[in-house]
């Protein structure tokens, strides 16, 4: 291992030393029992799936989050830190996934903002933004408009921001999502000169190719703990493919197919195009018929969610065309489609699902706005909406003191249990169900597996994204792979087998020859 | 229980704000040199008759204020243009009135229409650039102020007829005149016809938020806009909707007034009542019933302090300090209210869990 002149691997010098650490929110375990040591002049890689609990970790390593249990060790000193102030005071500096930069003011304005003690704001300040730019060959002028910045080099200007305020120890926080390949060349090139200046850097990814590529330890997160640890000489994409997932896979219940002949919800040729002219989505072909429940696996960020907005109306495809019952909805707006029985989950619940400060009985109304039991289309039917959230309340078991608690009270999976409860009502045809036992106890998550399997034998077709292998096999009829915003695979939940799946969902298999090229020179 | 809970938690922050706001007044008046003995001698002395016509005429104009700025705060739009809105029609229904195209009544009718009409046009504007240039309502509807005050001057210089040192427009003919109610004597004044207008919006307002699907639309998209536009709100139509409903009750604010008692648009006319309605708004947490005590506590604050110069060496600016209070205090206190009762509700719930443990198991199995 090449570390850096002036740090050897002892326990002394770690970098950073956590242990059995663990974090619960009301309802949810977002870590428990994490270890990791991270040596010092390193680049170390965390993965796992999203919601295996890395960016928890990561507040908790950046001071925004206190930890349950277990102890932190920075530099060989045990710490606690009660806001990131104190984790910069121990050298630890964050790049957080989205930029954040006042476009409108310099690149030199970006850095001392908030930094202004260090060097001033002025000349003093400019000198040390060059000589940093230079060391680590990142080619800012500092005088430049933000504005007028790439990608990449926007991502420089929050490292350099970091190294500004003297961090030894970077956390870079799925740096590469926002980047084209030739950018992530020219990271890797940066984060190599931090490497050998003594950095130590923890790049958190799920992207394998990549984290093979630069990290020189790599520990994986599943289900909100490390469950294990790896080097990159050693261990091959699917090895850690598979430490992802999780290498056993749930036999499906053996129960009669419901599929029917009849198309629910056919999509052709469906294209989203982001402002940057990024494919999100690009030439999504997929039927799910009635009785049906197709999964979608695949590693998160790679358009899922994008594919469930573009098909409620909450996005404009650039092309393609949309189907339910054999009608073409391509031009509807999102109320049209849910009138015509589109239900929806939403991934987050929060931003998408609730009126957080409203009661139960209001939040049943979001979303049939315009019809029964909540509305005649014109006014509110309070009775009609209150009798049916009552309804909910007992058959998803629902527990709250009553239908005027504002949702806000109650836990994760309480909300969630409403959400599916309300999404089910009204006799839906197509149900957009993006992860909908996330962060819900076991019952209540059997529960809603029962609600969407017993909807299922009436006919009603799903589409399921979910990052829990447990559902996609226990639930689905048919699975495909997204990846990059392309359906790469099909399989049988019946006869799949975890490396196959995880090869796929990491771009292991399927892909066009000259991605695969251009990653594995990186 | 929860909604014992929530009444006492709406009556508890206003009071707290009005008592630190009177403490706040004694302070300043008594740092001043003069004697908060005399200040509320003077404020809380039992209105005369004539003043309690001038608190009910001001309160209702004051109400529709208020209702206009808060149709936009339900829905997280900081509508600050009601003072331009309600200048603009204010205006325009004085010019369509005196010229008097119809008779009697109906002309007080087409005048009410061209207020609104003119009003939510006026903030049409700040809602059309949002919309298509995002353009931040905040700024617009300053700007539109600025620009609302010069129009109407340029106007009134132009076209407006002189009388005495003023300019102002043609006075309305008498058969649409609208006198109102003396529930004193005559001198007293009467308390003007088209007040009844506040009652009549305030309802409407009730109405529209709580009942209908349009208001439950408008209060989602205030909440949570990306939860609304998950449920099928298209959010670019409802903020001019809202907006422009905002102004046409905004172009009612001086009708009582103006057929009650002023005739024409000219000197005058009541500057200012659209920054108050912004405060009341804020003070009554913009749900009619609140917003009515705001409009009356502020009328009648105004109207008291009149005599402070009269009585006392206490300016009646003071009482600007006193509003002021109340509507700082009355925000932050909402607050600590609302965080209280947040807690003690995730509270509830957990003691209903706790208590509900044993029949967990059977719970998953069913």
């Amino acid at each position: 291992m090449n570390a850096s002149p002036t740090a050897s691997p002892t326990a002394a010098t770690d970098a950073i030393q956590v242990r059995g650490v663990g974090k619960r929110f009301p309802g949810v375990i977002a870590n428990h029992d994490v270890d990791i040591t991270i040596r010092s002049g390193t680049v170390h890689a965390l993965i796992g799936e999203n919601g295996a609990g890395k960016s928890t970790l990561m507040k908790i390593l950046y001071g925004v989050q206190k930890p349950d249990d277990g102890t932190l060790v920075v530099g060989g000193e045990e710490v606690s830190f009660g806001s990131p102030t104190d984790a910069i005071a121990h050298g630890i500096g964050m790049v957080f996934q989205h930029f954040m930069l006042a476009d409108n003011l310099t690149v030199l304005e970006n850095v001392v903002l908030g930094a202004e003690k260090i060097h001033g704001i002025g000349d003093a300040a400019r000198r040390r933004i060059v000589e940093i730019s230079t060391a680590y060959g990142f080619d800012l002028d500092p005088d430049e408009l933000v504005e007028d910045l790439g990608v990449g080099e926007r991502q420089r200007v929050e490292i350099l921001k970091v190294l500004y305020r003297g961090a030894k120890i970077i956390i870079l926080d799925e740096p590469t999502a926002v980047l084209v390949p030739q950018e992530v060349d020219a990271l890797f090139g940066n984060l190599r000169e931090l490497k050998a200046e003594g950095h130590t850097i923890l790049f958190i990814s799920h992207k394998l190719d990549e984290v093979l590529a630069i990290a020189d330890d790599i520990t994986v997160m599943r289900r909100g703990t490390t469950v294990g640890e790896a080097h990159p000489g050693e261990v091959t994409k699917r090895e850690l493919a598979e430490l992802m997932v999780g290498s056993e896979l749930p036999t499906p219940e053996k129960t009669a197919s419901t599929v029917t002949d009849e198309v629910q919800l056919e999509i052709e040729g469906l294209t989203l195009t982001d402002a940057f002219g990024r494919d999100l989505l690009s030439g999504i072909d997929l039927t799910i018929h009635k009785g049906e429940v197709l999964g979608i696996a695949g590693v998160e960020g790679n358009g899922q969610a994008e594919l469930v907005e573009t098909v409620m109306g909450m996005r404009k495809p650039t092309a393609g065309v949309i189907r339910v019952g054999g009608e073409d909805i391509s031009d509807w707006d999102t109320r049209e489609r849910r009138e015509a029985g589109i239900g929806y989950i939403p991934e987050d619940r929060h931003r998408h699902g609730l009126l957080l400060d409203a009661p139960l009985w209001e939040n049943r109304i979001l979303g049939f706005q315009s019809r029964e039991p909540a509305s005649n289309g014109f006014l509110i039917n309070r009775s009609g909406a209150r009798e049916d959230t009552q309804r909910i309340v007992e058959e998803y078991d629902v527990r709250t003191p009553g239908i005027d608690t504002n949702s806000r009270a109650l836990s994760g999976g309480n909300q969630q249990k409403l959400i599916v409860g309300r999404e089910m009502s009204g006799n839906p045809v197509l149900v957009l169900a993006a992860h909908p036992t996330r962060g819900v106890d076991v019952g209540a998550q059997a529960a809603i597996w029962g609600h969407i399997k017993k909807a299922r034998e009436e006919g009603l077709a799903v589409l399921l994204i979910s990052a829990d292998l447990d559902e996609l096999i226990g639930l689905s009829d048919r699975i495909e792979v997204i990846l990059r915003g392309r359906l790469v695979g099909e399989f049988d939940p019946q006869t799949v087998t975890p490396q196959d799946l995880g090869s796929a969902m990491t771009g292991g298999a399927d892909e066009p020859a000259d991605d695969q090229t251009q990653e594995d020179r990186a | 229980m929860t909604a014992v809970r929530r009444v006492l938690g709406a009556l508890v922050a206003p009071l707290v704000a009005v008592v630190a706001a009177m403490a706040i007044t004694s302070i300043v008046i008594m740092a001043s040199g003069s004697s908060p003995g005399d200040f509320w001698e003077v404020i809380l002395e039992p209105p005369a008759d004539r003043t309690m016509v001038n608190i009910v005429n001001q309160t209702s104009m004051i109400f529709l204020s208020a209702l206009a700025a808060a149709i936009g705060f339900r829905m997280n739009l900081f509508n600050i243009g009601v003072e331009g809105q309600y200048q603009v029609a204010s205006y325009a229904a004085a010019v369509t009135v005196g010229a008097a195209f119809v008779p009697g009544l109906l002309n007080v009718v087409l005048g009410l229409v061209v207020a609104m009409v003119a009003g939510a046009a006026w903030a049409g504007i700040a809602g059309l650039l949002k919309v298509t240039r995002g353009v931040s309502e905040v700024i617009s509807t300053i700007m539109l102020n600025a620009i609302a005050v010069t129009l109407v001057g340029y106007l009134l210089n132009t076209y407006g007829i002189r009388a005495g040192n003023s300019l102002r427009t043609t006075e309305i003919p008498e058969s649409s005149q609208l006198a109102g109610f003396t529930p004193f004597l005559d001198r007293d004044g009467s308390i003007w016809t088209l007040s009844i207008l506040a009652v009549v919006a305030g309802i409407g307002f009730s109405f529209l938020l709580n009942r209908t699907s349009f208001g439950f639309d408008l209060r989602a998209t205030g909440a949570s806009e990306t939860a609304a536009v998950a449920s099928g709100v298209k959010v670019n139509r409802m903020v001019i909707i809202s907006m422009m409903m905002s102004g046409a009750i905004a172009g009612l604010i001086w009708m009582p007034a103006f057929f009650g008692a002023a005739h024409t648009y000219g000197s005058t006319f009541q500057f200012q009542l659209g920054f108050t309605g912004i405060a009341v708004a804020l003070l009554g947490r913009n749900r009619p019933l609140g917003i009515v005590f705001g409009a009356l506590l502020f009328a009648f604050l105004n109207e008291q302090s009149n005599r402070l110069t009269l009585l006392t060496d206490i300016s009646q600016n003071v009482v600007q300090i006193t509003q002021g209070v109340i509507v700082l205090a009355v925000v932050v206190a909402y607050e600590v209210v609302r965080r209280r009762q947040q807690a003690a509700e995730q509270n509830a719930v957990k003691r209903q869990l706790d208590a509900a443990k044993p029949s967990d198991d059977k719970a998953v199995t069913a």
